[in-house]
């Protein structure tokens, strides 16, 4: 049985006078894509039970502005960016939670130049601190023992330096982590970053997801696990398209969590 | 005529150096063409950087056998040219090994000069079987056609033979020593080049005062035409790698640069006092151009990148795109970008220091709208360049410049943009239904 989910916005937070510990930023993907959202609600399963003060902006967000920027649109970027600016700093956010690694990475790194300040963190990292602070307790149960390939977000490793957050919460799922020939710091792309996952690939001999799904499906994992909700998608397509998906699934690490917490 | 041979020794010594100082003068002022950046923050992190990427070779090993060899070479050639400075004060003042009275220390640097030498041989050897025998993919992708091969075989031959000839000079030197020759007191220690001693056997003592004075001008006439091929090959890095490290980015690879142009646009947009069909006033400067078309669009540290490549081809074989097939490669990037400013300079040159528009630029010319919307921009380049390299800020650029002064996006990303601009979301969903995965199951 699903429970209700608790998802307060900040608007009505603000009209009871509360401030929560920290905004969720749902990002598009996580607002609109379905199988994304999937990552959203498990998120807020987990955050739920731990009783986390949180809220999202709902109606009031706005894309972050990070595929235009990539694309080379600076103009509309900043115009996106300035809007939400200003909507974040009437509710005085401090802290912000988004399960999407282009969000994370635009927020934290391009908006303090144009006036936004928050401490911005990504959800494995969110979640990792949950666990160290004993917010959540985490056993296996179901992933015990399974083989696990991490499949690193550019925009979440390389670009941010973030390897380690996501792998920690998958070793305490009692999972056998199996890393990649390219992983970490050389790390392949999924294909989706740039804003190539808004068009078609220029032509070439493959596409790269393909070519990242052929790395992951040399480790024999039973789950890819993700942390971005475009690399879910890229690589959900390429096992799909290597007709494995009755024995290989592609989970966001939030998934998996809620999964062994069966919520 | 007892000081002819100090005499030409200087001449030589200051045309070599001093051609050599003109094309820096050149290097300085096409690097200058790049608009101004500032680079004066976080000075202790790039000294660090530059120690640990530049001079500690951290990123080289990162692929341990290039890394390896690399290191030889380099140490080599930093070592042996302490050998340089030698021979310079012996040219100028004809004196015949004056470090020689060191006595234990002249033993030991001769000595690991020489082993240095043959370590270096070797390295040179196996770059040039990588090269040529092996074919390593990066090696042959389609920009290496042409002088871009030449010219990375050609540095290895001049190096090869450069090492030659310090270790023919030294056998020489100590097969007269041995000899108890006028002029040659025994001095030095030859690991390497005594076992030349067979072949210098017999010769007579004017023969191999021949030799080894031959030896000892062409090495010091090669290491000055080496010096001076600098600027016309891709070998620059040897002196470049440390200031392209300094000012190489210090900030997370995910942060792109916020154009101040369109800030002062957005800023003005959204004020509510500013008059919309103000018209700007007579003495406004020319609106700025949006992103880059060509090199004098992008900035000196990039200009700086693009001298500093030595087409290595790291970069583009980590690249997704490349490595699937796409047009796009890093290297190339950074090649056209250096082929490019050497023609803007040219020009700059034939022209009495103007700028004659000769209706090329760096967009078109040189590089595809293709392999730019190639990218995926997740910095794997710039993660493998061993010397702080950013191709992708140059792509970016040109992609600004595509899609803001020219519209020429491709249609699904104006699609895209288009969604966002109307309705806050890449995808064609209202921002009213933002919330609506709350109560759905």
């Amino acid at each position: 049985m699903e429970s209700q989910l608790k998802v307060p916005t900040m608007a009505e937070l603000f009209a009871a006078g509360e401030e929560p510990e920290v905004l969720f930023w749902v990002g598009c993907a996580g607002s609109f894509d379905d199988r994304a959202k999937k990552i959203t609600k498990a998120f807020v399963k987990i955050l739920n039970k731990a009783n986390v003060s949180f809220a999202v902006l709902g109606t009031e967000e706005s894309c972050t502005g990070d595929p235009a920027k990539r694309a080379g649109n600076e103009f509309l970027f900043q115009m996106q960016a300035v809007t939400n600016i200003e909507v974040m700093n009437a509710y005085g956010i401090k802290k912000v939670v988004t399960a999407c690694p282009h969000c994370f990475n635009t927020l934290k790194n391009e908006y303090p130049g144009l006036g936004g300040d928050y401490e911005v963190v990504h959800h494995t990292q969110f979640l990792k601190q949950l666990l160290t602070d004993g917010r959540i307790s985490m056993e296996g149960g179901q992933f015990k023992g399974k083989r696990i390939t991490f499949h690193d977000p550019c925009y979440l490793g390389r670009a941010n330096g973030v390897y380690e957050a996501p792998r920690d919460l998958i070793r305490k799922l009692d999972a056998e982590l199996v890393e990649m020939k390219n992983c970490k710091k050389k790390g392949l792309c999924c294909g989706a970053g740039g804003a190539q996952m808004f068009k078609e690939p220029e032509k070439g001999d493959k596409d790269v997801n393909i070519e990242r799904t052929e790395q992951a499906m040399e480790t024999k994992p039973e789950i890819i696990a993700a942390a971005c909700p475009f690399c879910n998608t890229m690589m959900t397509d390429g096992v799909k398209n290597k007709e494995k998906e009755g024995s290989v699934a592609v989970m966001d690490i939030a998934e998996m969590i809620a999964k062994a917490e069966d919520l | 005529m007892e000081y002819f041979p100090n005499i030409l020794f200087a001449i030589v010594l200051v045309a070599g150096i001093g051609f050599f100082a003109k094309n820096v003068g050149r290097l300085r002022r096409n690097i200058n063409l790049g608009k101004n950046i500032d680079v004066s923050d976080k000075k202790s992190l790039r000294w660090k950087n530059m120690a640990k990427i530049a001079l500690g070779q951290t990123k080289m090993v990162v692929r341990p056998i290039a890394g390896i060899l690399h290191v030889i070479v380099y140490i080599g050639f930093i070592i042996i040219n302490i050998e340089v400075l030698e021979i310079i004060i012996d040219g100028l003042f004809g004196t015949h090994r004056i470090f020689a009275p060191l006595g234990v220390v002249y033993d030991f640097l001769i000595g690991s000069f020489e082993i240095l030498a043959l370590l270096v041989i070797v390295a040179v050897l196996l770059f040039w079987i990588r090269r040529n025998v092996i074919r390593l993919q990066r090696f042959i992708k389609p920009e290496m056609e042409g002088w871009p091969k030449k010219d990375g075989n050609l540095i290895l031959y001049i190096e090869l033979v450069l090492m030659f000839l310090f270790l023919t000079m030294n056998g020489a030197d100590y097969q007269l020593q041995s000899m108890g020759a006028a002029n040659y007191a025994q001095a030095g220690a030859f690991p390497v080049s005594q076992l030349l001693s067979p072949i210098f056997q017999g010769m007579s003592e004017a023969t191999l005062i021949m030799i080894e004075r031959t030896a000892w001008w062409l090495h010091i006439i090669g290491i000055l035409l080496f010096l001076n091929y600098l600027y016309y090959s891709k070998h620059l890095h040897i002196l470049l790698a440390f200031p392209n490290t300094y000012y190489g980015s210090v900030e997370p690879k995910g942060k792109f640069k916020n154009l101040q142009a369109v800030t002062n646009e957005v800023k003005l947009m959204m004020d509510p006092d500013a008059d919309p069909y103000a018209a700007p006033p007579e003495d406004a400067p020319e609106p700025e151009k949006f992103g880059a078309s060509d090199v004098s669009d992008l900035n000196w540290v990039q200009l700086l990148n693009a001298y500093t490549c030595t087409e290595c081809g790291r970069c583009t074989s980590e690249c997704p795109a490349n490595q699937t097939g796409k047009k796009l490669s890093p290297r190339k990037i950074m090649m056209d970008t250096r082929d490019r400013l050497e023609e803007v300079g040219k020009n700059i040159d034939a022209n009495k220091g103007e700028f004659v528009d000769d209706g090329k630029q760096l967009l078109g010319d040189y590089v595809t709208n293709e392999e730019l919307w190639a990218c995926t921009s997740c910095n794997a380049c710039v993660e493998a360049c061993p010397v702080s390299i950013d191709p992708l800020s140059i792509i970016m650029d040109m992609r600004q410049y595509l899609v803001m002064e020219q519209s020429a996006a491709p249609s699904e990303l104006n699609n895209m943009m288009g969604n966002i601009e109307n309705n806050g979301a890449p995808w064609p969903f209202n921002q009213m239904d933002r919330l609506n995965w709350k109560d759905e199951s």
